[in-house]
């Protein structure tokens, strides 16, 4: 009867045991270093302040971080679920050998055998003013000027963006539409539907769960990155994450902290919404 | 990588090295082949085999390959530990004990000194002592006061006692760190790709660089390059440019978000790497840089040359300082470190990527005739010069950029620096960053 109850508690408390350990108790240290007191030369003091939030919501160099990398992550969200959502389809549905599609869904895997930093630097080359495309352009007499704005600049960051997080679209995306009824779309081909309605009425829909996941992954990895943007711009655009390390540089953990603290709140709120429209639950155990 | 050096130094003679005379226990040859130049006492040499010092540093002057030296003729482990301008503060502030040695920059001195957590250098354990450059423990140079512009290495140089925990005004036996390296700062150019003559700081913001310019990220440093061009375009004249006023500093920096808007600058580079790679591809053709970079770069056989301008150079220099848990046997091992450091091989090693040491004249047995010639005395190259790993970067005929030692350090304008206003100076610098 006793074990019959604790047994349910047993049973969780592994994974409650490593959530409290390496989630909770770090972000409760976030949290309460986040309302210490910052002196220069010394670095943090303990106190109990709302100076750090005051400061950060007062500035304009905050808000002017915080638009541009909502605007990044917006962007960058739009380009990657349209690739992922058509790459997932072709893959599903276009490729009719399954060892195929499983083959070519591996391939889209292979640039992240390497890691991230040299993906993002292998742009470099690329679109530099001495770089391939600028080149091709100029032996070609397209141009006579090599184009600046390929490189260090706001398109050659969204560039990196897409590049490096696509995939993380793509895997929820033909996950889900792995799970539909070939059937369906038959079905609705015999009603009368061309193509494009099947695509529209019957696909989307029943791949939203996937979308939602891919815009969660998406959204977290860009509001939370600073070395994406400051490499690919040069240095000359920021990031909600890069004002942190700004802080971090001259020890102003508790600052720091505070931003940390609203970067969540507002991470939650943007996943919280994408949850409010797809209820990811349901539909995953559908 | 190519580690061996020109085999003048005493330690060479013979190919007697000192661990290999330790290993044989011969400590008595080892004291005869190695007073000269270390003038290590031998009698302890087998408690001190177990001891390892920790020198933690910035990525400049903080060279593995100085710490596989230093072992391989002190008998005892120097270990490199190497961490940025801001990671190394906070380290010694924060976690004294992870460091035996730091290897700090003057301004950073202003931070930690108050701190206690160093302790001073006593100059009758130093045997150079007396050899070390007036720049530093006199604050004259070449016969003339040195700029007091900005934090100079002989303000900061002395301190009261041992454990004191403020400056002293004037020379005492107790040195807030031990001299060591240091180098006048300038801006490098691609002479190929500018396509007229540079001389000035103001070249940093000429409008003829539009799109091709970059400044350092770093913001007690980048500040500095940017007041040095404003002062030279007319912009603003400063009252101290090492201590510059609210207003100076709102000034300098609306006008680096200005020109960011209108385009200006290519990029900010926040890594010495970075700002070898925006030179070597040609993406920027003017820009705050560093002494070794200038040397990587032109290793890859490009022309990128380190360009003096006529308001002077932006003087840096670092030293060693003791952490005040080094007691005993470990003290003892830490001076024998400091003595060797000034004994010659690190100076002629970093010479190479244009940096100077404290003691000049003993690094000069490390260098050849040539090495000597071209980086401190301003003579013409008789042969090809190589970085430290052995890559050509100059031809014979060549002539360093800016001259000799002396020829440079006597235009140092003001020296990097904790300005008063740093606070706000950081706070400001994130609007740049944001703009």
């Amino acid at each position: 009867m006793t074990l019959r109850r604790i047994l349910p508690y047993l049973q969780v408390a592994p994974l409650t045991l490593v959530l409290a350990l390496f989630v909770v108790l770090p972000l409760g240290l976030v949290v309460a270093v986040s309302f210490w007191r910052f002196q220069f030369l010394v670095g943090p003091v303990p106190d109990f302040t709302l100076q750090n939030y005051v400061d950060l919501l007062s500035s304009e160099t905050t808000w002017r971080l915080y638009l541009s990398t909502v605007k990044f992550t917006l962007i960058v969200l739009a380009i990657t679920a349209v690739l992922g959502f058509w790459i997932s389809y072709f893959l599903v549905f276009h490729v009719r050998n399954l060892l195929t599609a499983i083959a070519l869904f591996l391939i889209c895997t292979v640039p992240f055998w390497t890691s991230n930093i040299i993906r993002m630097i292998s742009w470099r080359p690329v679109l530099g003013k001495e770089g391939l495309i600028n080149q091709a352009l100029m032996k070609l007499g397209l141009i006579d000027q090599p184009l600046a704005w390929l490189l260090f600049s706001d398109f050659a960051v969204v560039v990196a963006y897409v590049h490096l997080f696509t995939l993380f679209m793509i895997v929820p995306i033909f996950n889900a539409m792995a799970r539909i009824d070939k059937s369906l779309l038959e079905a609705a081909v015999d009603a009368g539907a061309s193509r494009l309605d099947v695509v529209w009425n019957v696909v989307l829909p029943l791949s939203r769960t996937g979308i939602a996941l891919g815009a969660v992954f998406v959204v977290t990895l860009v509001m939370g990155d600073f070395f994406v943007v400051i490499v690919m711009s040069g240095g000359l655009s920021g990031s909600a994450t890069s004002g942190i390390y700004n802080d971090v540089q001259i020890q102003n953990y508790p600052r720091a902290a505070a931003n940390a603290v609203i970067l969540l709140a507002i991470v939650l709120m943007m996943a919280t919404a994408i949850f409010r429209v797809v209820d990811v639950r349901r539909e995953l155990v559908r | 990588m190519k580690k061996d050096m020109t085999p003048k130094g005493p330690t060479a003679a013979g190919g007697v090295s000192r661990r290999s005379v330790l290993k044989a226990g011969a400590a008595a040859v080892g004291a005869a082949a190695g007073s000269g130049v270390i003038g290590a006492p031998m009698i302890w040499a087998q408690n001190i085999k177990d001891i390892t010092l920790n020198h933690t540093g910035m990525s400049y002057s903080t060279l593995i390959d100085i710490a596989r030296k230093a072992t391989e003729d002190l008998g005892f482990k120097v270990e490199m530990a190497v961490t940025d301008h801001a990671g190394m503060v906070n380290r010694m502030v924060n976690d004294p004990t992870s460091i035996d040695i730091a290897d700090t920059e003057i301004w950073q001195t202003k931070v930690y000194v108050p701190q206690g957590v160093t302790q001073a250098v006593h100059t009758k354990r130093i045997k150079l002592w007396d050899k070390i450059t007036p720049l530093y423990t006199q604050g004259v140079f070449a016969g003339k006061e040195v700029s007091r512009q900005g934090d100079s290495p002989y303000e900061i140089m002395y301190r009261a006692s041992k454990d004191a925990t403020s400056f002293h005004d004037g020379p005492t036996e107790w040195a807030t760190f031990l001299p060591g390296v240091f180098n006048a700062d300038t801006l490098g150019i691609r002479p190929d790709l500018l396509g007229r003559k540079v001389d000035s700081w103001a070249d940093l913001f000429s409008a003829d660089f539009k799109g091709r310019a970059a400044i350092q990220n770093i913001p007690t440093i980048g500040i500095m390059d940017a007041i040095m061009a404003m002062e030279a375009s007319g912009e603003l004249t400063y009252r101290d440019k090492g201590n510059p006023t609210r207003e100076e500093l709102e000034k300098t920096v609306a006008k680096l978000i200005a020109l960011k808007r209108a385009g200006h600058w290519r990029a900010l580079w926040n890594t010495f790497d970075e700002s070898v790679n925006l030179m070597a591809s040609g993406e920027v053709v003017i820009q705050s840089m560093w002494s070794p970079a200038v040397t990587a770069v032109r290793t890859q056989g490009i022309n990128c040359v380190y360009q003096p301008l006529k308001e002077g150079y932006r003087g840096w220099g670092n030293g060693l300082a003791l952490m005040s848990h080094l007691d005993g046997l470990k003290l003892d091992a830490a001076y024998e470190y400091l003595n060797w450091y000034l004994s010659g091989w690190v100076g002629g090693f970093i010479a190479k990527q244009g940096y100077y040491i404290s003691v000049p004249e003993t690094a000069r047995q490390y260098l050849t005739d040539n090495e000597w010639g071209f980086f401190y005395e301003g003579k013409p190259a008789t042969a090809d010069i190589t970085s430290p790993t052995g890559e050509k970067t100059n031809s014979a005929g060549d002539v360093r950029d800016g001259g000799s030692f002396e020829e440079r350090f006597s235009k140092v304008a003001v020296w990097n620096n904790l300005m008063d206003e740093a606070p706000f100076l950081f706070a400001k610098w994130n609007e740049f960053n944001a703009a």
